[in-house]
């Protein structure tokens, strides 16, 4: 089976973001690049299958042309081949992302049996580019899986919903999105970091459409940067601990 | 100028949607799906649909309402449903989405980004606006009944039916869940294996919460995704979080800054997690955690 995993590359913002003077992004100098674990899970599901039924994981990014480094990143989990889709321009917005994905998918010789995406991006979080992919390739789309298992061709699959886990059975080919706690992804070890510097990657630009949801500036959210009661050093600030648990009513 | 909202039956969520439909002004008009929602809107539209969710069919039923009521917004709660069904109609319409929004003015909203860590402004350019409401983000309108309750059955086709729950597996609890917890007692790195949040769970235990944990503890091992507090793992709202060696990195803060208090035990004063917590101790998890237990027992007398 052929397995498609789309990724985005964003910033690792650790505890604190910074915005750029201008307030249209994140200020980046600093921090490293990755990609959301929704996605990461996704990339081991994509190699999973491959390894139990055979066939190729693609993955693909659109994205500035340092996202080659996650697609190498991913190929080191297991994918195959990388697909690096140059975003020129200002931020581009879940429509322009969606179109540009289904052309690049168009133009491969493979039919992907299960285009994978992650639930939403860690970073804009639209909660829409799979199911834009689905409806443009006329696939049927499963959100949010949580458990997965793909047998005479169809895909069952499961996502957590309160109480226990609603399951849907589709056939394929057919569009997932996934949510960390699908698996628990493997480290690479350093020969698969190797090799994946050496699997190829086929870069192109597609042409970009301009932004209905149209980014106007970022904000910090109000109420940063509080400043906690230290009750105390050590085991001894147990006492004072115990004395705020009653006052919030829970001891 | 008109509002459709989609709600669910007894969905908190919903009625904060519906909330944020009622402040753009003009007639709100409310959708469920198979059964009638408890929503003071001025017309609930009961789509007649048998059977287990399908989001394609709950598409069909707002898209039918859109070409019959032609509203200017359509909203939904910020919920995994919301966010699916109002996708679909996206796709559909070929219109933008915009998800989890805190605030509408115009052709202008105001979404979360990053689990809720960083706020964007967008303009929204369509004739017909699509926005889910960010959770928590709007106080709720009160449930209530609406002023005129009409029925319709939508035309489905098979390819709205063709994703659709198939079956629903309920899983055995066990003890507190996360989401309901009044405490949650939270480990991190600082924890050191999984042996370590013995001590988390005693004191989770005496205080009748749940144990969670962040993400460098589930890429571990040390605990399951299921335990995982955070933007990918569970969002909490306890009356009190304790997060014991966790750094706070924006991942983990997206998933617990939704709790009453929350109190820090670090041995960095300058952790990041400190930003964010009304208390903090500092010092060695592995005294102060238990030194609270013992002193939770002996203030019981047990």
């Amino acid at each position: 089976m052929n397995v498609l995993i789309c990724v985005k590359r964003v910033p690792m913002t650790g505890g604190k973001i910074v915005l750029t003077e201008d307030e249209q992004a994140i200020e980046t100098r600093h921090l490293g690049f990755t990609i959301s674990p929704h996605e990461e899970c996704g990339v081991e599901e994509a190699a999973r299958l491959i390894e139990a039924h055979g066939g190729e994981s693609v993955v693909l990014t659109l994205g500035p042309p340092e996202a080659e480094e996650q697609l190498r990143e991913c190929m080191a989990i297991g994918a195959d081949r990388g697909i690096l889709l140059v975003a020129e321009g200002a931020e581009w917005d879940a429509q322009a992302t969606a179109a540009a994905i289904v052309e690049a998918i168009r133009a491969e010789d493979v039919e992907y049996d299960l285009i994978v995406f992650g639930n939403e991006s860690a970073d804009t979080g639209g909660y829409q580019v799979g199911i834009r992919v689905a409806y443009a390739l006329g696939l049927p789309c499963v959100t949010g899986l949580k458990g997965l298992t793909v047998e005479d061709g169809r895909a069952r699959c499961e996502q957590e919903v309160p109480g226990g886990r609603d399951v849907y059975v589709v056939p394929l080919p057919a569009v997932v999105t996934v949510k960390e706690g699908l698996n628990l992804p493997r480290y690479p070890s350093v020969p698969a970091k190797l090799r994946a510097q050496r699997k190829p990657v086929a870069t192109s630009t597609p042409a970009r459409r301009d932004s209905r949801l149209e980014k106007v500036r970022l904000a910090l959210p109000p109420g940063q940067g509080k400043s906690a009661e230290i009750l105390g050093h050590g085991p001894e600030a147990a006492p004072a601990v115990v004395e705020v648990m009653r006052g919030l009513g829970v001891a | 100028m008109s509002v459709l909202v989609l709600v669910e039956p007894g969905d908190e969520l919903s009625l904060q949607a519906l909330a944020l439909a009622r402040s753009l002004g003009g007639p709100v008009h409310a959708v469920s799906v198979g059964a009638p929602a408890e929503v003071a809107a001025d017309v609930l539209h009961v789509a007649e649909l048998e059977g287990s969710y399908a989001p394609g069919a709950w598409a069909t039923a707002v898209t039918e309402l859109v070409e019959r009521l032609s509203p200017e917004v359509v909203v939904a709660a910020g919920s995994d449903r919301g966010n699916e069904v109002l996708a679909h109609v996206a796709a559909r319409l070929d219109l933008p989405l915009a998800a989890n929004c805190t605030e509408v003015r115009g052709d202008e909203v105001t979404r979360v980004r990053w689990g809720g860590s960083l706020l964007e402004q967008a303009r929204v350019h369509a004739p017909l606006k699509l926005l889910t409401v960010a959770p928590y983000a709007v106080a709720a309108e009160a449930a209530g009944a609406a002023s005129s309750v009409e029925t319709f059955a939508p035309a489905l086709s098979e390819a709205d039916l063709a994703v659709r729950v198939s079956e629903r597996v309920e899983t055995a609890s066990a003890g507190v869940s996360l989401t309901d917890a009044k405490v949650v007692v939270s480990g991190g790195r600082g924890v050191g294996s999984a042996e370590g949040f013995a001590i988390i769970e005693e004191l989770a235990g005496l205080l009748g919460g749940a144990v969670g944990c962040s993400r460098v503890v589930t890429s571990a091992g040390w605990r399951p995704h299921a335990d995982q507090v955070g933007q990918t793992g569970t969002k909490v709202s306890p009356d009190l979080y304790i997060a014991c060696g966790i750094s706070g990195a924006t991942q983990h803060i997206a998933g617990c800054k939704g709790a009453k208090k929350i109190l820090a035990i670090n041995d960095d004063p300058e952790a990041s997690i400190l930003a964010h917590a009304d208390y903090a101790v500092i010092g060695n998890l592995h005294e102060i955690v238990p030194a609270i237990s013992a002193e939770l027992r002996k203030a019981r007398g047990t």
